[in-house]
């Protein structure tokens, strides 16, 4: 079948929307001047060393650190939701799935803002403590705010791929497994865990992406007193107007998330096309 | 025994978590007072408010068209893209998924900056059409990836039957392949529709003053303080998606279809 | 299946029809406004867009240079904005502005000569003066029962976690340099690395760092102490009682807030109208009214209400005011500053 040709407009619009975009933010890394004056550019490696300065590093670091942390709390308080919802009959199963992804569909800046009204130093929750007769506790404006809202956004995004490879499991592997005379906590670590693997390095991913590369959260539940690495992107690109520091920054995280995903994937073994979704 | 109630409890805790915020905003978009931690009476005023509001109105409109347009704009050259995809020989099918996946795998941001840049380069005036033309860049690899599995569940002699009988290769693909892989063609623009409407990053990055979308706005809007009337927005929104979520899901029950489709 | 191709059709159709809807719509002129938030009388707009016949297309930013960095990347097509002294400096010498007609301008003999002739615009070539304010420090009375004269209460670790910060790399840098003793213009690389340095000696204490939200916070009582700008206090003063403005010992900044036609515009005329009609006494009240800060328009001062006229937050004495300094433009130090400030932020 000769039908080749009709991929060739999306090939086009690939090279002008995603491979020229991206050359160009390679070739912004590498230079310094002006970016809106074409033509008065030099090749420099100003922009990395730049980044290398500790300060820099140390934005790095934060965002893995607390990237990693979210990731491993989803992890903790998801597998237990999803083996539990695996394991309900198939019509109660489908609507608490459903009701997992019905926060997801809202807006994720709506969802932020929610807990923006909940850890406010008036909000809801200290009222409640000053009510009970305790001092107000500071609870917005802090790291741990920031991880609240990555875990409460992405919690989800750990939870269904887990889940969908539970459900796949075979029923007659565990009743085999049992029959053998195995226990419940053999059966878990020996069959079950072992299988959902590919479930949760796509679970991983899926949490730890979004949350490395996240603004919002920061921006909206840091009080501007914490800078991640996609806030520091933000801020170049669109307060500092250095394209160049910023499209260095930009490739340094692309490089980093690209590894961490290869990485990840060797874990999977052989790995399902969209995995994402 | 124990087990089963501890199951139950953390079920419940789980799940508190995940509204708790919700239902809170909620009721709150009908307290009479801007405070958010007492509840000062019953009112409507914030819903008023809110439809009174043209920024948020403006910000609505622009949100619902970008999200059509940008679907429907990313299905067409995504099917056929994804069609064109897979008959292509394994060298060229391997660089295309791949470079497919980079709006996938890249952080949004990094997207979003790579755009601005280019819409920059290109002396492209922001507003609409950036903001349009950066919607459909992100929304046509995921179309691609649900339309792949359908072609490939497609059967290859197929089309050629037809065309063996005299179809023109336009027609079999009018004719056969379109209807064969229309589930995975409705996954991908539903899956476009609702990455449009939820985006922020991308479209917070390329777009101009004219045009925001209600991500912006929500997100100017809480950065300048509580404001009751994104509580009122929030409570539409979620009745809205619990409307949307439940029709769907009756459609798809109908057929027993698996359930990651719905996501 | 088949339902489902009809409401794509349906959509699609909807969608053709009000994109045809959106063309015939914008048949008026489109003035893009570029303003600070919370910086106009919204009634004023409405107005203005009704007088004249002109859509008014109104954005805001939060610092000078989030709104250098907008109108310089060409991202819109503002056609009015209003930055700082400092900025205007900046952006006349990169040759970012119009030269003003000020015969379509006749509102402009509204001004008082006080805030004319400035040194960052000789003449008023460029830029028509609109508000002007101080920066100090608003506080609560019932819980800071001391003195408060000094930008040193700012590093007092009773206060920890109830200090707001302006999130701004100007007023913050320049904060810290006069509790140095330096200048706010300091051109002294040791001397901004000081103040780097006692800036992120204090950010443990400080509860956030915003702009227009300082306002709301300070009323609702969240935080004690904030570097605020004097409007911004006036306003939160009319809702809050408690709170008091003081502009510290140590000096301060007084800074003048100028309209402009950026070179991005292109509808130069109806900019210019605008202009004038921001400069019209009963607008200029309005506007000062509703803002809180002080105006540059003396037809307007005689009519404002005699609470504001006489207030000691809008319009400091005089003695006060030879304390405070105006920004001049780093020009090519300006990276300095940026530095300095994303690497305060990034600290912690």
């Amino acid at each position: 079948m000769k039908l080749k040709w009709t991929s060739y407009p999306y090939i086009v619009w690939m090279i002008i929307f995603i491979v020229i975009p991206l050359v160009l933010i390679l070739f912004f890394s590498i230079t310094s001047g002006d970016v809106f004056k074409i033509g008065e550019f030099q090749f420099t490696l100003d922009n990395f060393k730049r980044f290398m300065n500790p300060t820099y590093l140390k934005v790095l670091g934060r965002s893995i650190n607390l990237a990693l942390k979210s990731t491993l709390i989803c992890f903790l308080l998801g597998y237990p939701m999803a083996m539990i919802i695996s394991r309900e009959k198939i019509k109660k199963r489908n609507a608490m799935i459903l009701l997992f992804i019905l926060p997801m569909w809202m807006n994720f800046l709506l969802r932020t803002y929610a807990w923006l009204t909940l850890l406010g130093r008036n909000g809801l929750i200290n009222y409640i403590i000053k009510k009970l007769g305790f001092a107000p506790l500071s609870l917005i404006y802090n790291d741990k705010a920031i991880l609240l809202g990555m875990i409460y956004n992405f919690l989800p995004f750990m939870v269904l791929p887990i889940y969908s490879i539970l459900i796949k499991i075979d029923k007659s592997l565990i009743e085999a497994a049992e029959d053998l005379g195995a226990s419940k906590l053999e059966v878990f670590t020996k069959i079950i865990f072992p299988l959902s693997i590919p479930g949760i390095v796509s679970g991983f991913t899926m949490v730890f992406m979004p949350a490395v590369s996240t603004f919002v959260i920061t921006s909206l539940l840091g009080g501007g007193k914490y800078m991640l690495i996609g806030n520091l992107v933000e801020q170049q690109f669109l307060w500092s107007g250095d394209w160049n520091f910023g499209s260095a920054i930009s490739i340094v995280m692309m490089i980093f998330i690209l590894i961490s995903m290869g990485i990840m994937t060797k874990f999977d073994g052989d790995r399902k096309g969209g995995g994402l979704w | 025994m124990v087990n089963k109630s501890l199951k139950k409890i953390y079920t419940t805790l789980i799940f508190l978590f995940l509204y708790a915020p919700i239902i809170i905003l909620i009721i709150f978009s009908f307290n009479s007072s801007k405070s958010r931690g007492v509840w000062t009476g019953f009112t409507f005023k914030w819903y008023v408010e809110l439809f009174k509001n043209e920024e948020v109105l403006t910000a609505l409109y622009y949100t619902v068209l970008i999200a059509i347009l940008s679907s429907l704009i990313s299905t067409i050259i995504g099917t056929f893209a994804a069609i064109g995809i897979y008959n292509m020989n394994y060298l060229g099918k391997k660089i295309v998924l791949n470079l497919n996946y980079l709006p996938i795998l890249n952080p949004d941001i990094v997207t979003a900056v790579s755009l601005m840049t280019l819409f920059r380069f290109a002396n492209i005036e922001f507003g609409f059409l950036t903001m349009l033309l950066a919607h459909i860049t992100f929304n046509i690899p995921y179309v691609i990836l649900s339309i792949l599995p359908k072609l490939k569940q497609l059967n290859r002699h197929l089309a050629e039957a037809a065309m063996d009988l005299g179809a023109t290769p336009f027609y079999a693909l009018r004719k056969v392949i379109i209807p064969e892989i229309m589930p995975g063609i409705v996954t991908g623009a539903l899956i476009a529709f609702t990455l449009s409407i939820d985006d922020f990053v991308i479209s917070f990055f390329t777009t101009g003053p004219q045009v925001t979308n209600l991500s912006i706005t929500v997100y100017s809007m809480a950065r300048r303080g509580i404001n009751p009337v994104i509580n009122a927005l929030s409570t539409l929104m979620f009745l809205s998606v619990l409307g949307l979520l439940i029709i769907i899901n009756k459609r798809t029950s109908k057929d027993m279809k698996s359930r990651g489709d719905l996501i | 299946m088949m339902k489902l191709k009809k409401i794509i059709l349906i959509l699609f159709t909807i969608s053709i029809i009000s994109l045809v809807f959106t063309g015939c719509k914008e048949n008026r002129t489109v003035l893009n406004i570029y303003n600070w938030g919370d910086y106009i009388d919204p009634t004023v707009i409405e107005d203005f867009e009704n007088e004249y016949g002109i859509k008014v297309n109104y954005s805001t930013f939060a610092t000078n240079e989030d709104m250098y960095v907008k109108l310089k990347s060409g991202a819109g097509n503002y056609d009015i904005a209003f930055p700082s002294d400092y900025m205007i400096e900046r952006m006349i010498n990169e040759d970012m502005l119009y030269e003003l007609d000020k015969n379509n301008i006749p509102n402009f003999k509204n001004i008082d000569e006080r805030f004319t002739d400035l040194s960052f615009d000789p003449g008023n070539k460029y830029s028509v003066p609109y508000l002007w304010g101080t920066v100090g420090i608003l506080y609560n009375k019932n819980v800071v029962k001391e003195k408060v004269n000094s930008w040193r209460i700012l590093w007092d670790k009773k206060y920890k976690d109830e200090i707001i910060m302006l999130d701004s790399q100007r007023d913050s840098i320049g904060v810290a340099l006069k509790k140095l003793g330096y200048s706010m213009n300091s051109r002294n690389i040791g001397e901004l690395e000081k103040a780097k340095k006692e800036l992120i000696r204090q950010k443990p204490l400080v509860y956030t760092y915003v702009i227009d939200e300082v306002k709301d916070l300070m009323v609702a009582e969240e935080a004690d102490l904030a570097v605020v700008w004097s409007g911004d206090a006036t306003a939160a003063i009319r809702d809050n009682k408690d709170l008091e403005y003081i502009i510290p010992k140590e000096g301060s900044n007084i800074w003048f807030d100028n309209i402009v036609i950026p070179k991005t515009s292109r509808n130069k005329k109806e900019a210019e109208l605008f202009i004038d009609f921001m400069c019209r006494p009963d607008i200029a009240v309005r506007n000062t009214d509703y803002i809180g800060y002080s105006t540059a328009n003396k037809e307007a001062i005689k009519k404002l209400p005699e609470d504001i006229k006489n207030s000691k937050v809008a319009y400091p004495s005089n003695e006060e005011l030879d304390r405070c300094e105006i920004f001049k433009d780093p020009s090519d130090f300006i990276t300095q500053y940026d530095i300095i400030w994303t690497e305060i932020k990034a600290e912690y």
